[in-house]
């Protein structure tokens, strides 16, 4: 028989076994944010150190002669101009082929398509394509676009190159911002006799907007840092002009055929001058990857301000 | 059940033999199946919804009355794989909703639908209620605010937000959200408006206003309402149907079915001895 003190003394004890099992789940608790703590700090420390050592190498070379030079034999005069204008015309042909096809193939799947098993079939391959690498766009751009179609080695062949290697991650985002918008707003829309492309047009898209923007903008800046797609198509690594200018003084005053122009882009003179012998053009090949990084992160930066923007109305 | 007398002619008065005759018939269901896929979730319900009252649709969770509903603006057609049989007439006119041919986008002009929680657009509380003339085609500033002002008013809103119509309707409370939607739907003047448990994400008061609303409301429309709520069928509706595992077990005027249940059934879920 157990009298009424003993019942006393294993409550406590059961109190006590409690208590030390509580402590240690707190202790395995709190290492646990500890290393979380250290590798991030790790993580984030070699990427300071990289853009770091970019910058301490390359800082000082960036001035407007840097920026507004040719590619030089002589260290001390060369330039990025014929990169960073390259650099630019391909991003505004891989946006203006990679954003509506993206955005469009995203709503259709999203919106339109019927699930069954050929629409699983196509996300699956999506996702796929998302993951190819990129050296097997350039492949496929020099056969097509550069050979087939007769585009040459030219920007529009590394813009439709690069718009090929992006338009996954479009699509895949305009997806995501799409699945957000809850079910309740389409059938609220539907409910008023809207059709799929009122629906579409009057609601889903709007509200998506910030959501597609960034990752338009993501999408942009994983495009801007190739160079394996644009060697393989045969990007120039040294360019002394600039593409013919895309307004004219004279009728018509527009002009495409910058389009057709050999190219050159920061990625690739990066590369260019890194594989050069001598102090002075490694720095040239820091100043420009400096100049990169920055163009990326503003562009990242424009990306959270323009979610934060378009989402300030909504909230679900 | 067919109405055995033409729609346009009858009327709740009682006629000269002192028999009460049915009031006219607004939505005329009859053999209503319906099928998600394989899985049959509506057995043959046959309804006649009357014109100018509100009809209350009640029964346990999964008994189908939410599907029934949504069969009657066709919003089932958004989603793959459902089916339905039997037909819906809408009078007058008498045209088949679910008939081949048939639009669903016209059928939902002529139902307005309230939804469970309140959904309003991320827009304006001015764009939300404009928003289903616009689909109409009404572009008009003048005819658009007058509209939207009428709407307003009849759900009881316009006093409280006619100075801030440009506001986003976000910023309004739920039960304001859920007046505004009331607003939209109605709008359009539609013949009928659909109530899918208007009040179950409301407060008590909140309830309480659109439940006002809903029976102000059947001067001008024909109302139909699901609720999970028995007191509030019996508080603002004329007609119940009480419904159990996709098949319709009972429908007549409310009164009559609280007080004097003519199935086990209706008795046993009323008395809350199962729901």
């Amino acid at each position: 028989m157990l009298s009424v003190g003993d019942f006393i003394v294993l409550a406590s004890q059961k109190l006590r076994k409690q208590e030390a099992r509580a402590s240690r789940r707190r202790s395995i608790d709190r290492w646990f944010g500890r290393i979380g703590l250290l590798f991030t700090i790790g993580t984030l420390g070699v990427l300071a150190i990289l853009l770091l050592n970019l910058a301490a190498s390359g800082l000082t070379r960036i001035d407007w002669q840097f920026l507004l030079s040719f590619p030089s034999r002589r260290a001390a005069e060369a330039g990025i101009l014929s990169a960073w204008v390259g650099t630019i015309l391909l991003m505004i042909v891989t946006a203006s082929v990679a954003v509506p096809l993206g955005v469009a193939a995203g709503i259709y799947l999203e919106e339109y398509a019927a699930k069954n098993k050929w629409t699983d079939f196509i996300e699956i391959n999506i996702a796929n394509l998302a993951g190819v690498p990129s050296i097997l766009y350039g492949l496929m751009a020099l056969g097509l676009f550069v050979y087939q179609f007769r585009f040459g080695q030219s920007v529009l062949a590394g813009g439709l190159a690069l718009a090929c290697l992006v338009l996954p991650i479009v699509i895949v985002a305009t997806r995501e911002a799409l699945r957000t918008i809850p079910a309740a707003i389409r059938e609220a829309a539907f409910a008023l006799g809207a059709t799929r492309w009122q629906a579409v047009w009057h609601h889903l898209l709007p509200y998506s907007t910030g959501g597609i923007a960034t990752g338009v903008i993501l999408a942009m800046s994983r495009a801007i840092g190739e160079s394996a797609p644009l060697i393989t198509i045969g990007a120039l690594t040294f360019i002394a002009f600039l593409p013919p200018a895309p307004i004219l003084a004279h009728a018509p005053f527009v002009s495409f055929d910058w389009l057709f122009s050999p190219f050159t882009a920061l990625p690739i003179q990066m590369f260019n001058w890194v594989s050069r012998p001598g102090e002075e053009f490694q720095s040239n090949a820091a100043a420009a990857g400096l100049f990169l990084m920055l163009i990326t992160l503003g562009m990242n930066g424009v990306a959270i301000l323009l979610r934060k923007h378009a989402q300030r109305n909504i909230k679900w | 059940m067919v109405n055995p007398i033409p729609a346009a002619q009858v009327s709740s008065e009682k006629d000269i033999a002192g028999v009460e005759v049915k009031p006219e018939v607004k939505v005329e269901i009859q053999n209503l199946s319906f099928f998600y896929g394989k899985n049959q979730v509506l057995r043959n319900v046959s309804l006649d919804v009357p014109a100018y009252q509100v009809t209350a649709m009640i029964g346990p969770s999964g008994c189908g009355k939410t599907t029934l509903l949504r069969c009657l603006n066709r919003m089932h057609d958004l989603y793959p794989g459902n089916r339905y049989e039997g037909s819906v007439r809408i009078y007058p006119g008498g045209t088949d909703i679910l008939g081949p041919g048939m639009d669903p986008i016209r059928v939902r002009m002529r139902f307005g639908m309230v939804f469970q929680k309140p959904n309003p657009f991320p827009k304006s509380i001015y764009e939300n209620v404009a928003y289903g003339l616009r689909l109409q085609g009404m572009n008009k500033r003048r005819d658009l605010d007058e509209r939207v002002e009428k709407a307003l008013r009849e759900s009881a809103l316009w006093d409280e937000v006619k100075s801030r119509l440009h506001q986003l309707a976000h910023n309004l409370s739920g039960g304001q959200q859920q007046r505004l939607c009331i607003a939209r739907a109605i709008a359009t003047d539609p013949d009928v408006v659909l109530f899918d448990e208007p009040t179950s994400a409301l407060d008590p008061i909140a309830t309480s206003k659109i439940e006002e609303l809903i029976v102000e409301m059947k001067r001008r429309v024909t109302v139909i309402i699901v609720t999970h709520n028995l007191q509030q069928a019996g508080r603002i509706s004329d007609r119940t149907a009480f419904m159990y595992l996709g098949e319709l077990i009972e429908f007549g005027e409310t009164n009559r079915m609280f007080t004097n249940p003519a199935k086990p059934q209706t008795e046993d879920y009323i008395s809350g001895r199962f729901g």
